[in-house]
């Protein structure tokens, strides 16, 4: 086979990009999928400043024991770790159970882009949205009269990215997990729901401590750890190691479950 | 071409190739090559194997036992290695639902060191209309010449392609034909998988035949073809056959000849294309007061030559 003259349209020059570009290329892609998506907006920030706002305006009916901390104080924390949640869980599910559907990691996977490189991109994509997401509800939860704790800004400041790092690592992990084992159907249908039930009953958008006699089984649930870690954070100052210790545990359970589980088809 | 890659060779080879689902056996001790700078066709009817055995070569799967090379390496070990020079075009999806067609061709691009213009590609495969059209609200032919682009983004030196023109129009499928022609003359090697005898005839320099995860023919379109029989007739008559009717045809023409039934009122005979068949064939047909519709003479097609091997016709 004679060498095809170099001019032609299709001659082979073969070549992966270098893999920050990629993974660069990737985080880009799936950022702005996320943020394209109604049902996700809805879920990121949507729920979240209704739940803020409602909250706040009815804090005083509904006579929640707040521990003499004023509403808003309390609420906010907790609803920034409902967005967490509600992304790294539940929009990471719905989104890899439908890319398994489509095809899309498979065909991912016959690209340069190496496995660790999609995971990768995954992840920024994933801390940017959390990121937007987390912005946006500081500005709302400040104009409705939010103060932070300004007693130690940097314990306050380390302890509240060290909270969303691990629930994000937690959230996330355990997404994944029942992505690659269920249908997308199933996924859609189970991540919905449980998001639900965990921010009805399980202690992230109020303290833990709220719910009576049920809360010394509720504080082991992962929502329950990042909103009491961002609350310790922001309404305390403080660093609550056991909250984190339970995220970490629940990140090392999710991770190896999806590692042992997770098919790309 | 990479320094360091064996520039000879065949661009695929496939030894022994074993690949199980469970119990069920999907390839079974299949041998192959192909020749770089050729187009070739592999072709058979649906769960023959085609994919797999495709998809075992792309890196996706590891040969339950057998060995699979493709440009020289390990399509399972050296998938880093081998995946930026290789284009894959899948049977079907691999792009998000809501991810318009360029943008998912820009991003596929994107992972390439070279890629081609995907303006000039996109205009090739008549993608220009539709390049904001989230992929969902494609149409079917629409997101086959996506598949393909995002195949032939990166400037691969091999491609595999699967089922390239299904659920494409005819002219689509011209246009398709032509492109993957004009790969070949650039030097690209193709590999494609059809059930359509004429686009493996149309375009194959090479035509490897597969059913039931078995190689049952392989050569160019010409030789299988031709093979050892010249002629073929096909006979359609009125009123269904009588029974018995294929076996007392083939005492009839002597034991040159193969007769198969196609279906109730059609036959297919292959042997000597000397004119004695033909009259056999027409005097069997008064002796048993059947009344021929048509009696057609003519080269052997490629679906001749499967019905030949497998005495089952190739259903696209």
């Amino acid at each position: 086979m004679s060498s095809p003259p170099p001019t032609s349209t299709f001659a082979p020059r073969p070549g992966a990009a270098p893999l920050h570009r990629q993974v660069a290329a990737q985080a880009r892609m799936e950022s702005r999928l996320m943020l394209r998506n109604g049902e996700q907006l809805l879920l990121a920030i949507v729920i979240p400043v209704i739940v803020l706002v409602g909250g706040v305006a009815g804090a005083d009916r509904l006579g929640l024991d707040l521990e003499g901390h004023r509403a808003v104080d309390v609420l906010t924390p907790g609803v920034l770790a409902l967005a967490v949640m509600s992304t790294a869980f539940t929009s990471v599910a719905i989104a890899t159970g439908f890319e398994r559907r489509y095809g899309v990691i498979k065909r991912l996977g016959a690209s340069p882009l190496p496995r660790h490189g999609l995971l990768l991109g995954k992840v920024l994509a994933l801390l940017n949205v959390v990121a937007l997401q987390l912005v946006s509800l500081v500005v709302v939860g400040l104009l409705l009269g939010w103060r932070p704790t300004l007693e130690h800004p940097a314990v306050s400041l380390a302890s509240a990215v060290l909270a969303v790092a691990a629930g994000t690592w937690a959230f996330a992990s355990l997404g994944l997990f029942v992505a690659g084992v269920l249908r997308a159907e199933a996924v859609l249908a189970l991540a919905n729901l449980v998001y639900l039930l965990l921010m009805a009953g399980g202690g992230v958008v109020l303290p833990t401590s709220s719910y009576g006699a049920a809360s010394g089984a509720i504080q082991w649930l992962p929502s329950a750890a990042l909103g009491d870690a961002m609350r310790s954070a922001l309404v305390d100052a403080h660093l609550d190691a056991t909250a984190l210790l339970v995220l970490i545990a629940w990140g090392v359970v999710g991770t190896l479950l999806t590692a042992r589980t997770f098919t790309w088809e | 071409m990479p320094a360091d890659s064996p520039a000879h060779g065949p661009a695929v080879e496939v030894e022994d190739l074993v690949m199980r689902y469970g119990d069920k056996v999907a390839v079974d001790g299949l041998s192959l090559r192909v020749e770089r700078g050729t187009i070739t066709a592999v072709l058979g009817p649906n769960g023959a194997g085609k994919t797999t055995t495709l998809e075992t070569c792309e890196g996706y799967r590891r040969p339950r036992s057998g060995t699979v090379r493709v440009l020289g390496l390990d399509p399972h070990a050296d998938r880093r290695e081998l995946l930026p020079r290789i284009g894959v075009m899948l049977q079907a999806g691999g792009a998000w639902s809501g991810v318009r067609a360029m943008e998912m061709l820009d991003h596929v691009a994107s992972l390439h060191a070279h890629p081609l213009d995907t303006a000039m590609l996109s205009d090739r495969l008549g993608l220009g209309e539709c390049g904001r059209t989230p992929y969902r609200r494609l149409s079917g032919g629409q997101q086959q010449r996506l598949g393909l682009a995002m195949a032939l983004v990166g400037r691969p030196e091999l491609v595999f392609v699967d089922e390239p023109t299904a659920g494409m129009d005819p002219q689509a499928r011209r246009a398709t034909w032509e492109l993957l022609e004009e790969l070949r003359r650039d030097g690209v090697t193709v590999v494609l998988t059809t059930h359509h005898m004429d686009e493996a005839e149309h375009l194959a320099d090479t035509i490897h035949i597969i059913d039931h995860g078995r190689l049952i023919a392989s050569g160019s379109p010409t030789e299988l073809t031709s093979g050892g029989r010249s002629a073929t007739i096909r006979l359609v008559v009125t009123r269904p056959f009588p029974d018995g009717a294929p076996e007392s045809l083939r005492t009839a023409l002597g034991p040159h000849t193969e007769v198969t039934q196609l279906d109730a009122v059609s036959m297919l005979i292959t042997g000597p294309a000397d004119g004695s068949t033909l009259g056999t064939v027409s005097a069997w047909c008064e002796r048993h007061d059947v009344l021929p519709e048509s009696l057609s003479l003519g080269r052997r097609t490629l679906e001749d030559v499967f019905l030949e091997l497998t005495g089952r016709e190739l259903v696209g």
